[in-house]
């Protein structure tokens, strides 16, 4: 199994340069915000490894609304991010772009503080400006892209196929239609035009880091329960406390702000989201938020992994990065449908994980013991996240026209390719696939 | 507690309550404001229809609503307009974003419509005019009176016809609706809202009124000490210093959808082999109901009269779509669903773990709980066919004459984006509604391709045996010629605004 990371480069763009940057991003687009595969700054489809990437001025447009709890807001220079998520290591698939795309990111990178056009070692340069997310959420972990391409086109062939077959061969003729479409896949291996790599052996190194990391976070934990119990009380009374007293504001975005966002969605099936806040002053706001991110990693790797976040399907990638020495948050997603539909399904369906995390930034609609109300608060909640959503210049994505679902069902057409079914229930099933 | 009659059905727009399917003999009409002072006049007295059950029931009915750009020609102020909704104010053309979204693009795309494609001249007034089967032409007169040609300009005469219950496709229409909860009995609380219910609170029809969520919708409030207008207003009920512009006021959507039903019956014979039997099964799947209005379901929802069947019944026994394919029109139109995919209800032990699993997405299959909540995208629906009818049988007949017909399609919503324009988006246009791949609305979805290439004019029905039954290359049989978002207020916002003064800069300051 080959696992995902991530990579985000950040640097803060130079003063008098945002202009010229974002003119030079936008180069790289086919439609607004959807870069060209092929570009020439970036070729990203020449990146077998890549899913998504995109590039971000990262600006706090929202930053002073921290006035309300009485705290003079932190400076911010406009930053630049490029992130992505990959199959395999970070370090290699740096090395790889810089080795393939270095003109294009020397040109992008030297709008930024810092880098140097001529005599700077691009590598070096991104792996010191690299950001590790303090939570990182995968679809599925161990699926690569390679995988996602060749099951999609494994599925294309085999529906072509069972539609040329079964009314010759019978509807209800299971077993000799199975028979002939495994045939069908055969043949089409043989002849060059399916491939089904097997996948790659695991690294030993990750498997002994994932093990540690699934039983050590849970150790920790219960060996210091007996302090968190004794903590319980006063978290509780503090978290009340604040939640009483904690603003909320009810500000409604500008259309124009929606208009610059909504102008890069909805081109293909799946979206992209940045969001970008502070952090609620207070250490205590802060441990909670950074506990409850270390839960969701967690989760996210040991549990959340198959397919579904909670009640989500719909999210292929995710991640909350601190920024500003833990004073701001950035949350990056790709996702499938509309922007609208991606809300609603976030509060109806999992409101209270939305309320356990950002319910530590500033602008989120009040919570109630922390997973309550919060998100169910529908204007509040779509007033603030689109607020400080921020526009992406350049987003790409390594298999438009395919949603999370999509991929899930064609790795079980795949599965079923492999692994014969054993009766007639699941021989139907698996033809009621394709 | 509570009684439905106790409801301000007075200050209500009759629509909201009643289909007037009685009236079948119906004119609407798009109209401009020609003279502020000499509408506003003709507005004060026009016999606006309320939501009040008579006994015998009305001969006549008359419904008024707005455009943003109406409310801004009669000089309503902009800070009252500014706190309508962004999708009110800027309109179903507002941007490409929209369009996509909603499938305005291809043949559909506002260019080629007949009105409303420009946000600037999306028409100022929609006059909605019910009467008995000949009571009409009378009726018009009396509601026109003396000077209505002086203040409105007419723009277009939408054409309507009586087709009885029957949607030009020849399918019985207008059963799914939800069902007001106008004595605000029922719980919004999820826990409460496991499983699918018709039953609605009525702030998600009605502005100024608790929604389901339990909150009230953001809408324009004034300030009486600013206004002094603005006295004759209902409260805000949940700001009482504040008068409700909004209150029993409702958004009204409408869409003027050609149906191409000689094309769409062709079509089916030819996929069907000229099988009457099989043409009429392939129809009703595509619909999701026989002809006759049926649903393809057989469960009801326990404690319910076979007889309401057609509006009682969910999905969850059917989740494959065997019966009622996942893609059939009503399937997406309204999928029935609760808060929570379907398990043990109650308060026992095993139910609340069983409730705790399915909170945390355990337990599911991949393609199961993709769609959940119904209740938050629902649409109380008041449309009205136009055009000669055209029976499925006469229609497959190659000199089947051809006419314009179709569907003036209202719907009435308290949030358009969360509503019309969710279900338009997610359920009816997206071809990966609930899993599916390439298959947008049967019915309504234009065939427009994916960014990458991918098809989307598929159909298909899941067979208990194994392997779905594809229909290919489906044509597209319906084309938007036109729609627009208006506001349909409640009486004594009408009052309002016929009694802003004539300079037009009225309202609050």
């Amino acid at each position: 199994m080959t696992p995902q990371s991530t990579f985000m480069i950040a640097a803060t763009v130079r003063v008098g340069q945002l202009k010229n940057l974002r003119a030079l991003l936008a180069s790289m687009n086919k439609v607004p915000g959807h870069a060209d595969p092929g570009n020439s700054l970036i070729p990203f489809s020449r990146f077998d490894r890549l899913h998504f990437a995109r590039f971000v001025i990262i600006e706090a447009n929202t930053t002073h609304e921290i006035k309300e709890f009485g705290v003079r807001p932190r400076p911010w220079r406009p930053t630049l991010a490029f992130l992505g998520d990959i199959d395999g290591d970070t370090h290699t698939f740096l090395a790889e772009v810089a080795d393939h795309a270095g003109s294009g990111l020397r040109e992008i990178f030297s709008h930024c503080e810092d880098f140097s056009e001529e005599n700077q070692n691009l590598l070096e340069w991104m792996n010191e400006h690299n950001i590790t997310p303090k939570a990182n959420y995968v679809n599925w972990i161990g699926r690569t892209v390679k995988q996602i391409h060749e099951e999609a086109a494994l599925h294309q062939s085999l529906s072509a196929y069972l539609q040329k077959i079964v009314d010759d061969v019978g509807r209800e003729n299971i077993r000799p239609l199975r028979q002939q479409l495994l045939s069908h896949v055969e043949m089409e291996k043989y002849q060059g035009r399916l491939t089904l790599s097997p996948p790659e052996p695991t690294l030993t190194e990750w498997k002994v880091r994932n093990l540690l990391h699934k039983t050590g976070v849970p150790l920790t934990l219960l060996l210091l329960s007996p302090l968190l119990l004794v903590i319980a009380p006063f978290f509780a009374l503090r978290l009340r406390m604040l939640e009483r007293s904690d603003p909320e504001l009810f500000i409604r975005p500008d259309y124009k702000h929606i208009e610059e966002l909504s102008a890069q969605e909805d081109w293909d099936v799946s979206n992209q989201y940045s969001v970008f806040g502070d952090v609620k002053p207070g250490l205590f706001r802060l441990l909670t938020f950074k506990f409850i991110l270390l839960l969701t990693d967690w989760f996210a790797r040991h549990v959340y992994n198959r397919g579904f976040l909670a009640r989500i399907k719909t999210i292929h990638f995710a991640r909350w990065v601190f920024m500003d020495n833990n004073h701001r948050v950035f949350f990056a997603s790709n996702y499938d449908g509309s922007h609208e539909s991606y809300m609603d399904d976030f509060i109806n369906k999992v409101g209270w994980g939305l309320n356990l995390t950002f319910s530590n930034a500033v602008g989120y609609p009040t919570t109630r013991w922390i997973i309550k109300e919060g998100a169910q608060r529908e204007h509040a909640f779509k007033y603030t996240q689109r607020r400080h959503q921020i526009p992406t210049e350049v987003w790409y994505k390594a298999y438009p026209g395919l949603t999370a679902t999509d991929l899930a069902r064609n790795s079980r057409i795949r599965q079923g390719v492999e692994i014969r079914q054993s009766n007639d229930t699941e021989i139907r099933e698996w033809l009621s696939l394709i | 507690m509570k009684k439905s009659s106790d409801f301000e059905f007075d200050d209500l727009q009759g629509l909201l309550r009643f289909g007037y399917g009685k009236l079948t003999d119906t004119c609407f009409m798009l109209l401009n404001i020609a003279n502020v002072d000499v509408a506003k006049r003709w507005l004060d007295k026009a016999p606006v229809s309320r939501a009040i059950k008579t006994n015998p029931s009305p001969d006549t009915a008359l419904q008024i609503a707005f455009s943003v750009q109406g409310l801004r020609a009669l000089g309503v102020n902009e800070s009252i307009i500014d706190d309508f909704s962004d999708e009110f104010i800027y309109g179903m053309t507002r941007n490409e974003n929209c369009s996509r979204r909603l499938g305005d693009i291809g043949r559909n795309a506002p260019r080629y419509w007949k009105w409303g494609s420009d946000v600037a001249e999306v028409p100022h007034v929609l006059l909605l005019l019910y009467a008995k089967k000949g009571c009409l032409e009378a009726w018009r007169a009396t509601v026109e009176g003396e000077y209505f040609s002086q203040a409105f300009q007419l723009l277009k005469h939408l054409p309507t016809s009586d087709m009885g219950q029957i949607e030009p496709f020849g399918f019985e229409d207008g059963i799914s609706q939800p069902e007001i909860d106008w004595a605000d009995r029922h719980s919004t609380d999820s826990h409460a809202n496991d499983r699918y219910t018709n039953l609605l609170a009525a702030g998600e029809m009605v502005l100024g009124y608790r929604n389901e969520y339990g909150q009230y919708t953001a809408r324009p409030l004034i300030d009486p000490k600013k206004d002094r207008y603005a006295m004759g207003l209902p409260n805000a009920e949940d700001d009482l210093t504040l008068k409700d512009f909004s209150r029993n006021g409702t958004y009204l959507v409408l869409r003027q959808l050609d149906q191409n039903v000689s094309g769409f019956w062709q079509f089916l014979d030819k996929v069907s082999d000229s099988v009457p039997e099989k043409r009429e099964q392939l129809a009703a799947s595509m619909v999701g109901r026989e002809q006759n209005g049926t649903p393809l379901i057989a469960e009801h929802i326990p404690g319910v009269s076979r007889k309401d069947h057609g509006n009682h019944f969910t999905y969850d026994l059917d989740p494959k779509g065997n019966h009622c394919p996942v893609s059939a029109h009503v399937r997406r139109a309204n999928p029935r669903t609760g808060d929570l995919p379907p398990g043990a209800t109650g308060f026992s032990v095993t139910a609340s773990i069983s409730r705790l699993i399915r909170i945390l997405g355990f337990g599911q299959k991949p393609e199961e709980d993709l769609v959940a909540s119904s209740r938050f995208h629902r649409l109380l629906r008041r449309g009205r066919g136009y055009g000669p009818v055209l029976t499925p049988e006469d229609a497959v007949k190659p000199d089947a004459p051809a006419a314009e017909r179709g569907l003036q399609f209202i719907c009435l919503v308290a949030n358009i984006g969360r509503q019309f324009e969710f279900v338009q988006n997610a359920w009816i246009v997206n071809s990966k509604f609930d899993g599916l791949q390439e298959e947008p609305d049967p019915l309504l979805g234009n065939r427009e391709p994916l960014m990458n290439g991918d098809s989307t004019d598929h159909f298909n029905r899941p067979t208990p045996s194994g392997p779905v039954q594809k229909t290919c290359h489906l044509p597209q049989f319906t084309t938007v010629l036109g729609g627009g978002y208006f506001f349909m207020p409640g009486l004594r916002a009408l009052k309002y605004i016929s009694a802003l003064p004539a300079n037009g800069n009225g309202g609050s300051s």
